[in-house]
C-alpha cells in the first residue's frame, strides 16, 4: 500500500514539524512495515501558478504552436511558446520561469523559438516528474492564484510511504484504514472519509438484482448513472494520486472506482449499463460456462467460481475481475456502479484458480468493511457528477443479508497475562475502543464487539494483540524463563556433529548443495534402469525445469560442486556433504484433517506415514592431491583408498565397526569399489559404497580421471555400543613380523581376520606393513607382510609362546591356500 | 731412591718436597688448560695422571719413609693428586660441553618451514552457526528437535492456523511435491517453507512443559541472487509452559542476541503478523560489531503461540501458554561475518568455507 503523505494529511491532523522519519517510526510501531519512502524528483528555481490570458495560434510550422500571454503574478504577463493544445484562455497552469531546473537537469531560460522569445515554460506532468502524462500540459483546477508557489499545489513536496500490510489487516489497504491507525498511533484528531452522509436516492431500485448465494455475498449494492461525458478527463489531482499509488489512469469512470477503492478500501466495478441485458443474478458458475475477462483472457469457469450474470450469462468474475462484454468504452454514457461484499476464502480460491491476484481480490481476501458499499457508491457518484456530468437515476439497490457481528468475551486482565505488563482495565477498554470496538464492561469481564472493518478480530487472542500492540511492544520487559532440566543432544545429533568434525579435521571441506537434481545427472552416474536411486519425487513447480527431482543420492550435487571448484582454478579438492535424501516411491497422499482439535491417533499416523523417509547420508568426493607436494617431497594423489578411508573415519566417529569388501555399484569403477558393511543382529547390512569413480562417469561429468567418492547412509548405522575399557597389561610385548603369499582373490581384510583369529588370546595388535607382488612371488599371488604385537596379561612371553602363536596362524591361513613366505 | 742404611730425612727426598709437588700440579694445570679439544686433553693426560707422572712417582717414595715423616708427606702428595685430577675433570667437562653445543648448533633447522602435509578441512559456517545457536539453548535446558524437510502440508500450514485459502499460504512461495511419477498429482506434501512445522510435531509428541529449538533447512521459490536463495536455514524455538509471557520471550531473545553478538546486543520488536502466533512481532538485533558501524539489523520473527495452534495439537490454551520464534541463519551469518553476497554462502567454493574452520 502506497500512502501519499499529502493525501493522508487530509484526514489526520499530523502535528506541524513532524518529519517523514518520525512518521516512518510511527508506522513501524503500529506494525505497518515501511518498505520504501518515495520522494518526488527535485525541481529548483521559480515554479509558479500561471493563468493563461491570451492564446495566439502560430501557423507555418510543422505542428501546432501557441504563443501565450500568461499572468504569473507580476506586473505584466509573460509571453510563452507552448506546443500543447489542451488548454484554453482562463485555465490555470504550472509555469517554470527562467532559472528553474526541472528533473533530469532540464534548465529553463528565456530563449528565442518559433520567432518569439519564450520567457518560461508551461509544464506537463511528466516534465515535472509527477506522472507519465505528456499528451498535454498540466491544467490545474480553480482556486489558485497566479504567481503562487506551484510546488505544494502539484504535490511536488509530497512523499509517498510504501507500506507492507500483513494479511490480517485488510483495512489498512485504504487511506481510511491508514488514517485511523495513524490518528490512533499519534493520538491526534482524524476524520473518517467513510463517515460522509449518503444522499437519499429516491425511486424504485435502479436495477433488478438477485443474490443466489448469500453465503458468499452478504451485501450487493448498486446505483445507476446517466449523462456521463465519455470524453471528460479525470482531474489531474486524481490521476496524480492514482500514479502515486501505482495505478494507471484509464478513463474517468474507471479512475473513479479505483480512487474510491484507495480512499475507502471498497473495490468497485463499473458496468456499461446499456450492455447489461436483463436482471442481474449473483450465482455460482455452471458446468461449461466461460467468461472473457477485462484482460482479454477467455476463461473456463469452475463450479466454485462466483459470478455476476445477466440474461446473456456471466458478465463478471465476482470480486476478482469484470467481463469484457460490459466494459466501459469510449462511448459509455450510462453506467451501473457495483460495490459488494464477498466472502474472503471463495475470492482467494477464484483468484488462485485463475491466477488473477487483482487489487480487488487482494482486498476481499484480506477482509473489506461491508458497511462501506453504499458510502463508496455515493462517493463515486459524487465524483462522476462533478467531473463527468453524470447524475444518479433511480433508487439504490442494496441486497443486504449481513448478520450482526458476535461479541467476544474478554477478561480485562488477559492482555497483561500474555504480555507480562499489567494494563489497568480502563486502558484495555480505551485501546479497544480506539480500534473501533464497542466494549461492554462488567467489572473485569468485557464483552467486545469488533467494528465492521475488522473481520480478523474473532478470538480473545486477537483482542489481546490489539491491546499489546497499541500499548506498545517497547513496554514488554526482558525476563529469562527457567526451563526444566534437559537431556542435551540426542545420540543422533551428537553422531552427526562428530561425523562432520571428523571429516573436516581430516581435510574435507563441507559443501552443502541444493537437493534438486535433473534426470540427466542420474544418467551421468550410469545408474541402471531399475536402480532405486532413480525412484525420485518430483517438485510440481520446480525453479529450474531441468532439475525437477529431489535427490536420492548426495553425489550429483557434490560432484557438481567439485566441478565448480575445479572450474574456478582449484586443483586439489576434498569435499563432503551430509544431509537428507528423499526416498521415492508411491505413497498414500497425506490427509488434511481439521484443526479444531488434535487429530486422532489414526489420522496422525496417516499424516506421519505419508511423509517419505528422508535418510541422512554422508558423501565425500576427492580429486587432485590428497597430500600436497612440498619441500618434503612429491605429494600423493587422492584415490580410491582415500574414499574408503573416509568411510572408515565416518564409522569410527559414529562409534561403529565397519567392514569393507569388494563391491560393484554405479557410479564406481567395478574393480575399485568397496562395499561398506555393518553387522547387525539380522546379519550384514550394506550401508554404502566408496572407491574410484567409473571412467565413463568422470568423462560424462568432465571430472579428472581417478576422481574418487564415498556415500553412506548414516541412519542405517547401528547405535554405538558403550565402549568397554580394556585391561592394560604391564608385561613386555613381543613383536612378530610375518609375510604371507596370498592368492589375489583373497582380500587383505580377510587375511587380517585370519591372523587375528590364529593368534589367539595373546594377540594385541596387527598392522599390514608391506604389500608386494612380482618375482619371486608367483603370478596370481602377492605378498602381504604383517607386524604383530603379542602380549600376555600375567607374565612375560617365552620363545615357546611365540612359536606356538606362529604355528597357530600358519595352520589357519594354510587352510585357505595361504603360505608363509620363505625366509620370513 | 735412598740406600737402606742412609739416615733418612724426607726433606732430603726431592720428589716429596713441597716445591716439587707444586711444580708438578702447576705443570699439569697448564697442560690441561692448553689442550684445545678432548683429543689433545687425552694426549696430555698420561704425562700428568699416568703411572709415570711426577705425582704418582712421588707417592711411591712414601713407603720408604719412617712412620713419623710419612703422614706429613702423604697429605702433601694426596693434595697434589686431587688438584691434578680435578683440573683434568674440569677441563674435560668444559671441552665436552663445548663439543655438545657445537653438535646442537650444527643440527639447527628453519622452524618456519611449512608442514601442511594433511591440510585441515572445514565445516560450513551455516552448520556451525546452527550448532552454536542450538548450544546456547541446550545450555538453558532446551532440547533440539528435528523435523523433515519434505513435510505434510497439514504440518506446514493447517496446524499452524494457515488455512487452505489463507492469503499467507499463497504468500509463502511454496514448492509442492508430486505424489508419484505424475508431476500434477497432489500428494499433500511440500518442501517446508519454515521450521515452524516442528512446533506442531513437537506439541503432538510431547506434553508440556516443552522447551525445544529446531534448526534446519527450509525452502521458498525464490531465485538465487545476491540476497535470496531458494534453500536456506532457520532455527525455530518453542516454549510451552504454565505462565509464559511475552516478557519471557524477550528475555530469551535478548539472551540469544548477547550470546552471539556480544554483551551489548539487545532486541527490538515491531508488531507483525504470523497466523501461528498472536501477538506477533518481527525483531531486530542491536549489533555493535557490524562492519558498517553499530546498528539495528532485522533478524527474525516471534510471538506468543496462537491458542488455535495449541488446540490443534491437543494442548489446553487455558492452562498453558507459549512463545515461539524463528531466526534466519544466512542472515545472521551475513551480518555477523560481514558476508555481502548470498551466492558465496551457497555455491560451495572451498575458499569461502575454509575461512570459517571447523568450529565457529
Amino acid at each position: 500500500m502506497r500512502v501519499p503523505v499529502g493525501w493522508l494529511a487530509e484526514y489526520v491532523d499530523v502535528p506541524a514539524g513532524r518529519t517523514v522519519e518520525e512518521l516512518d517510526a510511527t508506522f513501524v510501531r503500529l506494525g505497518l512495515e515501511v518498505e520504501e519512502v518515495h520522494r518526488p524528483a527535485e525541481v529548483t528555481g521559480p515554479l509558479v501558478v500561471g493563468r493563461v490570458l491570451d492564446v495566439e495560434e502560430l501557423t507555418g510550422f510543422k505542428k501546432p504552436i501557441r504563443w501565450c500571454q500568461v499572468d504569473v503574478g507580476e506586473a505584466a504577463p509573460r509571453g510563452i511558446v507552448c506546443g500543447a493544445t489542451n488548454f484554453a484562455v482562463g485555465d490555470t497552469v504550472v509555469v517554470a520561469l527562467p532559472g528553474a531546473v526541472l528533473p533530469g537537469g532540464f534548465e529553463i531560460a528565456a530563449r528565442k523559438t518559433y520567432d518569439h522569445v519564450s520567457d518560461g515554460m508551461i509544464c506537463s506532468a511528466r516534465e515535472l516528474g509527477i506522472g507519465e502524462d505528456h499528451a498535454g500540459i498540466l491544467v490545474l483546477g480553480d482556486g489558485f492564484e497566479p504567481g503562487a508557489e506551484a510546488r505544494p499545489v502539484v504535490g511536488l513536496d509530497d512523499v509517498v510511504v510504501e507500506l507492507a500490510v500483513t494479511p490480517d489487516r485488510g483495512y489498512c489497504l485504504s487511506m481510511r484504514g491508514i488514517a485511523r491507525e495513524v490518528g490512533t498511533g499519534l493520538d491526534v484528531a482524524w476524520r473518517d472519509p467513510g463517515a460522509a452522509e449518503v444522499p437519499g436516492w429516491s425511486g424504485e431500485p435502479a436495477w433488478e438484482v438477485t443474490v443466489a448465494d448469500a453465503g458468499r455475498c452478504d451485501r450487493f449494492s448498486m446505483v445507476a448513472l446517466e449523462g456521463l461525458d465519455p470524453a471528460a478527463p479525470s482531474p489531474w489531482w486524481m490521476r496524480r494520486r492514482l500514479a502515486q499509488s501505482g495505478i494507471r489512469s484509464i478513463s474517468l469512470a474507471v479512475d473513479v472506482t479505483n480512487y474510491v477503492m484507495l480512499e475507502l478500501g471498497q473495490p468497485m466495478h463499473a458496468f456499461d449499463r446499456d450492455a447489461v441485458t436483463g436482471p442481474i443474478v449473483v450465482r455460482r458458475a455452471r458446468e461449461g460456462e466461460r467468461l472473457t475477462t477485462l484482460d482479454g483472457a477467455d476463461r473456463q469457469l469452475s463450479g466454485d467460481d462466483l459470478l455476476i450474470t445477466d440474461d446473456t450469462g456471466p458478465i463478471g468474475l465476482a470480486a476478482v475481475m469484470g467481463g469484457a462484454s460490459t466494459e466501459i468504452g469510449d462511448g459509455t454514457r450510462a453506467v451501473l456502479l457495483e460495490a459488494a461484499h464477498w466472502e474472503p476464502t471463495g475470492v482467494a480460491r477464484t483468484a488462485r484458480r485463475h491466477r488473477l491476484p487483482s487489487e480487488a481480490a487482494k482486498r476481499f481476501e484480506r477482509g473489506v468493511d461491508p458497511a462501506m458499499t453504499v458510502a463508496a457508491l455515493a462517493r463515486a457518484a459524487q465524483l462522476l457528477a462533478e467531473h463527468g456530468g453524470a447524475r444518479v437515476v433511480g433508487g439504490l439497490v442494496d441486497v443486504d443479508t449481513r448478520r450482526p457481528p458476535p461479541s467476544i468475551p474478554l477478561d480485562a486482565a488477559r492482555p497483561g497475562r500474555v504480555s507480562g505488563v499489567p494494563y489497568p482495565p480502563a486502558q484495555v477498554v480505551g485501546l479497544l475502543e480506539a480500534v473501533g470496538c464497542a466494549v461492554d464492561a462488567d467489572g473485569d469481564r468485557l464483552a467486545v464487539t469488533p467494528p465492521s472493518w475488522r473481520p480478523d478480530l474473532t478470538d480473545p487472542a486477537d483482542l489481546v494483540e490489539e491491546v499489546v500492540r497499541l500499548a506498545g511492544y517497547d513496554d514488554v520487559p526482558s525476563v529469562l524463563p527457567t526451563a526444566p532440566p534437559g537431556r542435551g543432544l540426542t545420540e543422533t545429533q551428537r553422531r552427526r556433529r562428530a561425523i562432520g568434525r571428523a571429516l573436516a579435521e581430516a581435510g574435507h571441506v563441507e559443501a552443502p548443495a541444493y537437493p534438486f537434481v535433473g534426470l540427466p545427472a542420474l544418467d551421468a552416474l550410469g545408474l541402471p534402469e531399475d536402480d532405486p536411486r532413480r525412484e525420485v519425487l518430483l517438485v510440481r513447480n520446480p525453479l529450474r525445469e531441468e532439475e525437477p527431482a529431489l535427490r536420492t543420492t548426495l553425489l550429483p550435487g557434490l560432484l557438481a560442486t567439485l566441478a565448480r571448484n575445479l572450474a574456478r582454478g582449484r586443483r586439489d579438492v576434498a569435499l563432503f556433504e551430509h544431509g537428507s535424501v528423499f526416498t521415492g516411491g508411491v505413497r498414500e497422499p497425506a490427509p488434511l484433517p481439521g484443526v479444531d482439535t488434535r487429530p486422532d491417533e489414526e489420522t496422525l499416523a496417516a499424516l506421519l506415514g505419508a511423509v517419505p523417509d528422508q535418510p541422512w547420508h554422508v558423501a565425500v568426493a576427492l580429486t587432485g592431491a590428497r597430500e600436497p607436494r612440498g619441500w618434503w617431497g612429491p605429494g600423493r594423489p587422492a584415490g580410491w583408498a582415500d574414499a574408503v578411508q573416509a568411510a572408515r573415519l565416518v564409522a569410527a566417529a559414529a562409534g561403529v565397526q565397519l567392514f569393507v569388501r569388494p563391491g560393484e555399484q554405479a557410479p564406481w569403477h567395478p574393480g575399485r569399489c568397496a562395499e561398506l558393511v555393518v553387522s547387525e543382529a539380522g546379519g550384514d547390512r550394506v550401508v554404502g559404497y566408496a572407491g574410484e569413480l567409473h571412467p565413463r562417469v568422470c568423462a560424462a561429468l568432465e571430472l579428472p580421471a581417478r576422481t574418487s567418492a564415498m556415500e553412506l547412509d548414516v541412519d542405517a548405522l547401528p547405535p554405538a555400543a558403550v565402549p568397554v575399557g580394556p585391561r592394560i597389561s604391564t608385561f613386555p610385548p613381543v613383536f612378530l613380523d610375518l609375510a604371507f603369499v596370498v592368492p589375489d582373490e583373497i582380500t587383505a581384510s580377510h587375511v587380517e581376520s585370519l591372523v587375528r583369529g590364529g593368534a589367539g588370546e595373546l594377540f594385541e595388535a596387527v598392522r599390514l606393513f608391506d604389500v608386494y607382488s612380482g618375482p619371486p612371488v608367483p603370478a596370481g599371488s602377492r605378498s602381504l607382510a604383517y607386524s604383530l604385537v603379542l602380549r600376555a596379561p600375567d607374565r612375560t612371553l617365552t620363545a615357546e609362546d611365540v612359536a606356538r602363536v606362529r604355528e597357530g596362524i600358519v595352520a589357519v591361513v594354510e587352510l585357505q591356500g595361504i603360505s608363509l613366505r620363505s625366509g620370513a | 731412591m735412598s740406600g737402606a742404611n742412609d739416615p733418612y730425612d724426607p726433606k732430603q727426598v726431592a720428589a716429596l718436597s713441597a716445591e716439587a709437588l707444586d711444580a708438578a700440579v702447576a705443570a699439569a694445570r697448564e697442560a690441561f688448560a692448553t689442550a684445545a679439544d678432548l683429543d689433545a686433553l687425552a694426549a696430555v693426560r698420561p704425562a700428568h695422571l699416568g703411572d709415570r707422572a711426577p705425582v704418582p712417582l712421588a707417592r711411591r717414595e712414601l713407603g720408604a719413609l719412617p712412620p713419623a715423616a710419612r703422614a706429613d708427606a702423604g697429605k702433601r702428595v694426596n693434595a697434589a693428586r686431587v688438584a691434578v685430577t680435578e683440573a683434568h675433570e674440569a677441563r674435560k667437562a668444559a671441552l665436552e660441553a663445548e663439543r655438545d653445543a657445537r653438535a646442537l648448533a650444527e643440527e639447527r633447522v628453519d622452524v618456519t618451514l611449512p608442514w601442511d602435509r594433511r591440510p585441515r578441512g572445514a565445516r560450513h559456517p551455516l552448520t556451525t552457526l546452527q550448532e552454536r545457536i542450538a548450544d546456547v539453548f541446550v545450555g538453558m535446558g532446551y532440547e533440539v528437535a528435528d523435523g523433515p524437510e519434505l513435510e505434510a502440508e497439514w504440518f506446514n500450514f493447517d496446524a499452524l492456523n494457515i488455512g487452505r485459502d489463507h492469503p499467507a499460504r499463497t504468500m509463502m512461495d511454496t514448492f509442492f511435491v508430486a505424489g508419484g511419477r505424475d508431476r500434477d498429482e497432489d500428494s499433500g506434501l511440500v518442501l517446508r517453507t519454515h521450521t515452524s512445522p516442528v512446533q506442531a510435531r513437537t506439541l503432538l509428541s510431547r506434553t508440556p512443559p516443552v522447551y525445544v529449538v529446531a534448526p534446519g533447512r527450509v525452502y521458498r521459490t525464490d531465485e538465487l541472487d545476491a540476497t535470496h536463495t531458494p534453500v536456506f536455514h532457520q532455527v525455530e524455538g518453542l516454549a510451552v509452559d504454565r505462565g509464559l509471557t511475552m516478557a519471557h520471550l524477550r528475555g530469551t531473545l535478548d539472551h540469544l542476541a548477547r550470546s552471539l553478538f556480544g554483551p551489548e546486543a539487545v532486541t527490538r520488536w515491531r508488531p507483525s503478523y504470523f497466523p501461528f502466533t498472536e501477538p506477533s512481532a518481527e525483531f531486530d538485533v542491536w549489533f555493535p560489531e557490524h562492519r558498517d558501524g553499530p546498528r539495528w539489523v532485522e533478524w527474525g520473527g516471534c510471538g506468543m503461540v496462537n491458542p488455535r495452534v495449541l488446540v490443534a495439537c491437543g494442548v489446553d490454551p487455558e492452562e498453558y501458554s507459549g512463545f515461539a520464534f524463528g531466526v534466519g541463519i544466512e542472515r545472521a551469518l551475513q551480518f555477523r561475518s560481514g558476508v555481502g553476497d548470498m551466492r558465496d554462502i551457497v555455491e560451495g567454493d572451498v575458499r569461502f568455507t575454509e575461512a570459517f574452520g571447523v568450529e565457529l
